[in-house]
């Protein structure tokens, strides 16, 4: 578990990064929190020849609470945000969700544009982007771009990030008035990547939910809120056999689907009644 | 209670220290980072470091290894294999004779996933791990066997071919007249249990520092616990005689719940690299290699049958039982299932039992001792089926166990396979614990809850917990006559050493190789009751060194030995010291020796205790004054104890066994809910209670307890070495190997509602690390069994598992739609299957050229970076894959048979890198469609090694997406290289289109 040889440097400024990265392309990856890559690498299951260590870039450590966003720049912790005093009311789906990411001691580490750029099916942060519709900021030498996150989110450890861009920021809706929030989380301990993670949001006469550790990227339906309770069971199934999910170790592909179609319901509902 | 109460300097007896709550006086190092393991200790210059190279596949023969671009690597100075230890070496024995062949490396065949292939030496272990991946070994893939009742089966794939069968040992062992029994019971149940894989993970994982000397002998320090039996074994697969190979261990150990046993394989293949390096090596095991390959408890097969009356009253059992060993059979593997044997009863007075034992050989991790050795694995059977027989009476089950329970007053009791119990009172201990654990209470919250229409449940479980093994277990291998020719085993021999210098300073070394237990913290309590000091006097030091120490075959950490074993021979050498310096003071006081008593650092006359002498006056005179000491005394004040049992008799000609010294109860219950929705367990109550005799101290005593049950709630919930039936390896890191942590622990009630002490051993102690391995996962197991009111329960209770015990189907789709993707896949972990199609914008005839063209065909593969054919439609490529970030380059062989041109064909390859190897078929089928042709593929992969070990969530759907990539590439390639169409021909367009080459 040690791993392969690598070139670090640890950046000074946004433009240093920028050019290692058009420099080296695909061979170069970015290390903010580490919490992902570090292991990924000692495993040796990735061989970048250059790490882009961008986590003293102060610039990139915020979090911007404008009109109808919570903008979280690139090196801003899962534990900064956690502490952060308007997440509950501006945030309350990822509230919800973060106890959930890992363990406090990775939160110390670990960051929320690392995590989204991690793109591991499981994640909540990616989930909780794609549930309220969220959007990421890019930059390179070349250019800067917005993506929402279904442009964003590609598939199983894959985003439409291109290997000279930076996530220098993610940009999730605030709360809005009228709107519940709802997550739940199945794993086998605490801490586990989730064997099912959900995340509703009710409100302006819709219903929406998100799916984590199912489809090889979160996965979102929307549907009318006065749905017939034996309509929206049947489209929970439905959603649940398109999701599909996979059989491992810990869970089966039906017992994930069976989660969808039982706790969709009861996500849905806490949603519904904190919107009311 | 602690360490203040000793600074009594009066020349009086007080409190003894063997009872108390004392403070652990190894906690003061360790809680300030400054323990000695393995890996701070200084190394020799020019210590080179190990990395291993592991097999990824679970059964392959070896074709070929090429280590020279590994040598050639810098820093790296040896690449040694498994044909250079075979060179060098004897294989390693086990305790019977057997055609099986072990070495701790493959020679020409693998046959577990992580199994050790190569070892490289380096300078550090990066640039070890760097030149692993430069080493070039070709691999013939076997079939694997995983299930170990189709191992024993007649067309199971044979893991040693020289040993013709994976059975490696059956024996049939009858005590009493059990068919008898049965032909004549009113009542018989039968069921088939099965328990899984597991182990519990050290914090710190194998070390060994090896070296080879000039004198032709070894050195070696390594935190191997035991038993030293294994030394032997390691001497004489080095080839050299005991004395030449020296085995250290250092003051601390980062635990091994009976881990550590395993490493001894590794030391010798790590004397042989230190000789051809010329440098000592040393290795420090990490995570990854510890999780796939380091040790595993066998999983076991149990079908238990049982001969009972209406009353419930149980006249025999029949338990025949599928013992799986993994790959090779390693000594003292298989102990635990002998160990166990004498005790196959329980704390029953079943008067008839046959046994029936397969050993057997899979395509696994081989095994080694684990906290419980064998225990769980027969316990598990025997309390299912008391259970199981309540239930078919209509009975409470503590009812049953009750009605067959060992009567009171009947110790010491001689069971039927041999054990002699030698104490205890089993119905007080229920009782008792009934009674303070408030199982009334517990029943009626039971009640309530099933009103209310929830599901709830109680388990009961009871054990004996054994301690201190015989050493003549293991010859339960053999048959009587075998035995008898190749002279009997019985015994156990402890040692250790009191020192008292001249200044009256005490030391103590033993043999009992503790890994975080607080060997001495109790040994020093011991010692200071005798000698009349502060526990802060008395130096304990348990490093052990082969060369200088005493030690004997039974010497380290394991079945509980400490407290009837290691605590018992220090306490015979401190009541030897302290009958000497009696005898020394006895002149002085002018009192006879027996009138002598030691308290307060000082040596006084009992009935006078003004008439008194210091302690290291009378040791000094020991050291100063030989010749003024008493007749025929020896000088100084040394006492060096071997000692042994002679309770641990030999195995008798019918097989019956004193398995153990010592026997301890456990009583247990539990009540759990489950919750309907989702199959999670909660353990509302749980209560343990235990009589272990003396406790020596019932801090050591408690942590032990709580320990042995968050390791139990961890096998009984969570933890599982995982296997696809192609023998890969699923449960690589802690991500998927599931350790239960401090959020996942219930409160545990504890009860010693009684202590009956051991009548053969010194101190009355019997042990007490091990006895929630033993009944905590059934005792849970009978809870979920009577919430759900099924009887087939099997461990880890994961919800998945569960939740389909409650709700069997799973509802279709409500439209058909949803069910009706291109492409489908179901994985049963490691092995994946799918299908899908793709439609290309050309006819069949022209997708099948491309399909055996050269040219195409590498521009269609993803990542291929070399492709070239070495015959008829068989192509060797070069290719770099993966997923999102996580790429590598493997090395294929592909090739197409069953040709149907242009309709049919199916594609066979293997993959094989860094990161795994797969090996895969595919069913191709062309269809001539309106647009063109459609593609249509299934295809079966087989995903083993780096991969699946680590990362077995994702891949079903990375090979889902795999796959889908190749067809679609393979699509877009052959539309590219299509002639032109004619102009106002659209249809390609609109295809292009749909397949992604325009947006």
């Amino acid at each position: 578990m040690k791993p392969p040889p690598f070139d670090y440097a640890r950046c000074d400024s946004m433009d240093e990064a920028l050019s290692l990265l058009a420099e080296h392309g695909e061979e170069a990856r970015v290390i903010a929190g580490g919490q992902s890559l570090m292991a990924m690498l000692n495993m040796r299951l990735l061989r970048p020849s250059v790490l882009v260590d961008i986590a003293e870039l102060d610039e990139l450590n915020y979090i911007n609470d404008s009109s109808g966003w919570v903008e979280i720049g690139a090196t801003t912790t899962q534990a900064v945000l956690e502490s952060w005093p308007g997440l509950n009311s501006r945030l309350p789906l990822v509230a919800a969700a973060i106890p959930h990411i890992g363990h406090f001691q990775t939160r110390n580490r670990g960051t929320i544009c690392g995590s989204l750029c991690h793109a591991d099916p499981s994640s909540e942060l990616p989930l909780c982007l794609a549930a309220l519709g969220g959007e990421v900021v890019l930059r390179s030498r070349r250019r800067k771009r917005v993506l929402n996150a279904k442009e964003f989110q590609v598939g199983m450890l894959t985003t439409a990030k291109q290997d000279d861009e930076i996530m220098v920021a993610a940009r999730y809706p605030a709360a809005q008035r009228g709107f519940g929030y709802a997550f739940r989380e199945l794993s086998r301990r605490h801490g586990d990547f989730a064997i099912v993670a959900l995340a509703g949001v009710a409100g302006g006469g819709k219903i929406r939910l998100g799916v984590g550790g199912l489809a090889e990227a979160p996965m979102v339906r929307e549907w009318d809120d006065h749905l017939k309770d034996e309509d929206l069971a049947d489209a929970l199934n439905d959603f649940a056999w398109e999701l599909r999910g996979s059989d491992d170790i810990h869970a089966t592909a039906r017992y994930r689907r069976e989660m969808v179609r039982r706790l969709g319901k009861k996500v849905i509902d806490e949603a519904r009644r904190c919107a009311s | 209670m602690s360490l203040e109460q000793s600074s009594a300097t009066t020349a009086k007896a007080r409190v003894p220290y063997v009872g108390q709550r004392v403070l652990r006086v190894e906690n003061p190092p360790l809680l300030k980072g400054r323990g000695q393991f393995i890996d701070d200790l200084p190394v020799k210059t020019g210590t080179l470091h190990a990395a291993f190279l592991r097999s990824p596949h679970a059964h392959a023969e070896i074709v070929s290894i090429d280590t020279s671009a590994a040598r050639a690597r810098p820093g790296v100075r040896a690449v040694v294999t498994g044909q250079d230890i075979a060179a060098l070496t004897d294989p390693l024995i086990v305790g019977f004779a057997t055609a099986m062949e072990y070495r701790g490396i493959a020679v020409d065949r693998v046959r577990y996933v992580g199994e050790p292939v190569a070892v490289v030496c380096a300078s550090d272990r990066y640039l070890a791990e760097d030149a692993l991946d430069d080493i070039r070994v070709e691999y013939r893939p076997l079939p694997a066997i995983v299930d170990p009742v189709a191992a024993a089966g007649p067309n199971a794939p044979v893991l040693h071919p020289g040993v013709g069968s994976n059975v490696l040992s059956y024996r049939e062992f009858r005590h009493g007249d059990t068919a008898k029994a049965f032909a004549e019971a009113k009542r018989q149940h039968e069921i088939t249990i099965s328990y899984p894989r597991n182990s519990i993970t050290p914090m710190e994982g194998y070390a060994v520092i090896a070296e080879h000397l000039a004198t032709g002998g070894y050195d070696v320090y390594s935190n191997f616990q035991g038993p030293f039996s294994l030394h032997p074994v390691m001497a004489r697969a080095l080839r050299v005689p005991g004395s030449q190979l020296r085995h250290r261990s250092p003051a601390n150990s980062g635990g091994s719940f009976g881990s550590k046993l395993a490493l001894f394989p590794y030391i010798v293949v790590l004397c042989i690299a230190a000789r051809i390096a010329g440098r000592p090596v040393k290795w420090i095991e990490d995570r990854l290699e510890h999780l796939a390959a380091a040790s595993s408890a066998p999983n076991r097969v149990t079908r238990i049958a049982a001969a009972y009356d209406d009353a419930g009253v149980v006249g025999a059992l029949r338990l025949t039982h599928w013992d799986d060993h993994g790959a090779y059979l390693r000594a003292p593997m298989p102990a635990p299932i002998y160990r166990m044997h004498g005790l196959s009863t329980n704390a029953y007075g079943i008067k008839n039992v046959d046994v029936f034992t397969h050993i057997l050989v899979t395509n696994k991790c081989p095994t080694g001792a684990v906290r419980g050795f064998g225990g769980p694995q027969l316990y598990f059977a025997v309390e299912r089926m008391m259970h199981a027989i309540a239930v078919e009476l209509g009975l409470d089950p503590l009812e049953i166990i009750h009605r067959n329970l060992i009567p009171e007053g009947s110790f010491p009791y001689r069971t039927p396979a041999g054990a002699l119990i030698d104490s205890g009172d089993y119905q007080r201990v229920i009782a008792e614990t009934v009674r303070e654990g408030k199982l009334d209470e517990l029943k009626a919250t039971r009640e309530r809850a099933r009103r209310e229409g929830r599901l709830y449940g109680i388990g009961y479980a009871v054990a004996v917990e054994p301690s201190q093994s015989n050493m003549g277990y293991i010859s339960m291998l053999k048959t009587g006559i075998e035995r008898e020719r190749a002279g009997q085993k019985d015994g156990a021999v402890a040692c250790a050493t009191i020192n008292i210098d001249p200044l009256g300073a005490i030391s103590v070394v033993g043999d009992s190789v503790p890994q975080g237990q607080g060997h001495q913290t109790a040994l020093a309590q011991i010692v200071a009751d005798q000698l009349g000091v502060r526990i802060e006097d008395v130096v304990v030091n348990l490093e052990t060194d082969t060369q200088k120490d005493g030690w004997s075959i039974a010497a380290g950490n394991y079945s509980c030995r400490f407290a009837p074993a290691a605590a018992s021979a220090v306490h015979i050498a401190a009541v030897r010291l302290r009958e000497k310096l009696a005898r020394i003071a006895a002149s002085s006081l002018n009192v006879p020796a027996d009138r002598v008593d030691f308290g307060g650092g000082k040596v006084f006359a009992r009935d006078n205790p003004a008439n008194a002498q210091s302690l290291h006056r009378v040791a000094g005179q020991a050291h100063w004054s030989p010749a003024g000491l008493p007749d025929g005394m020896a000088p100084g004040l040394r006492e060096s104890v071997t000692w042994s049992a002679p309770e641990l008799t030999a195995t008798t000609a019918n097989d019956e066994i004193n398995t153990s010294l010592a026997y301890g109860f456990g009583f247990d219950f539990c009540g759990v809910e489950i919750d309907r929705e989702t199959g999670e367990i909660r353990i509302d109550k749980y209560v343990t209670s235990h009589d272990c005799g003396t406790i020596l101290n019932p801090g050591l005593a408690d942590g032990q307890i709580h320990g042995s049950f968050a390791a139990a709630i961890g096998a009984s919930l969570y933890e599982e070495f995982a296997y696809a039936d192609d023998g890969s390896f699923l449960s690589g890191t802690f991500a998927d190997y599931l350790v239960a942590t401090a959020p996942e622990m219930p409160k545990l009630n504890v009860l010693h509602p009684v202590q009956s002490p051991s009548p053969f051993t010194r101190l009355g102690a019997k042990g007490i690390a091990e006895g929630n391995q033993y009944s905590t996962p059934v005792c849970l197991a009978n809870a979920v069994a009577d919430a759900l009111g099924r009887s087939d329960i099997t461990i880890p209770l994961k919800p998945a598992r569960v939740l389909e015990w409650i709700t069997p189907d799973e509802p279709a789709a409500a439209r058909a739609t949803a069910r009706s993707e291109t492409q489908t896949a179901q994985g049963a972990a490691s092995m994946l299957n799918g299908k899908g199609s793709v439609v290309v914008p050309a006819s069949p005839e022209e997708v099948w050229a491309g399909l055996l063209d050269e040219t195409r065909l590498k521009a269609a593969l993803p990542g291929c970076r070399e492709l070239k054919r070495v015959g008829e439609n068989a192509f060797k490529a070069v290719v770099f894959l993966g997923v999102g970030p996580v790429r590598g380059q493997f090395a294929a062989d592909v090739f197409l048979c069953d040709l149907d041109e242009p309709r049919s064909a199916v594609l066979k390859g293997n993959l094989s890198g860094a990161l795994g190897a797969t090996s895969g078929t595919g069913h191709l089928s062309l269809t001539p469609v309106k647009e063109g042709c459609r593609l249509d593929y299934n295809y079966d992969v087989h995903v083993s090694g780096r991969v699946a070990m680590i990362a077995g969530r994702m891949l079903d759907g990375a090979a889902r997406h795999l796959i889908g990539a190749f067809f679609r590439d393979f699509a877009r390639t052959l539309a590219r290289t299509l002639p032109q169409q004619a102009p106002g021909f659209s249809w390609s367009d609109r295809l292009r289109r749909l397949i992604g080459m325009k947006r």
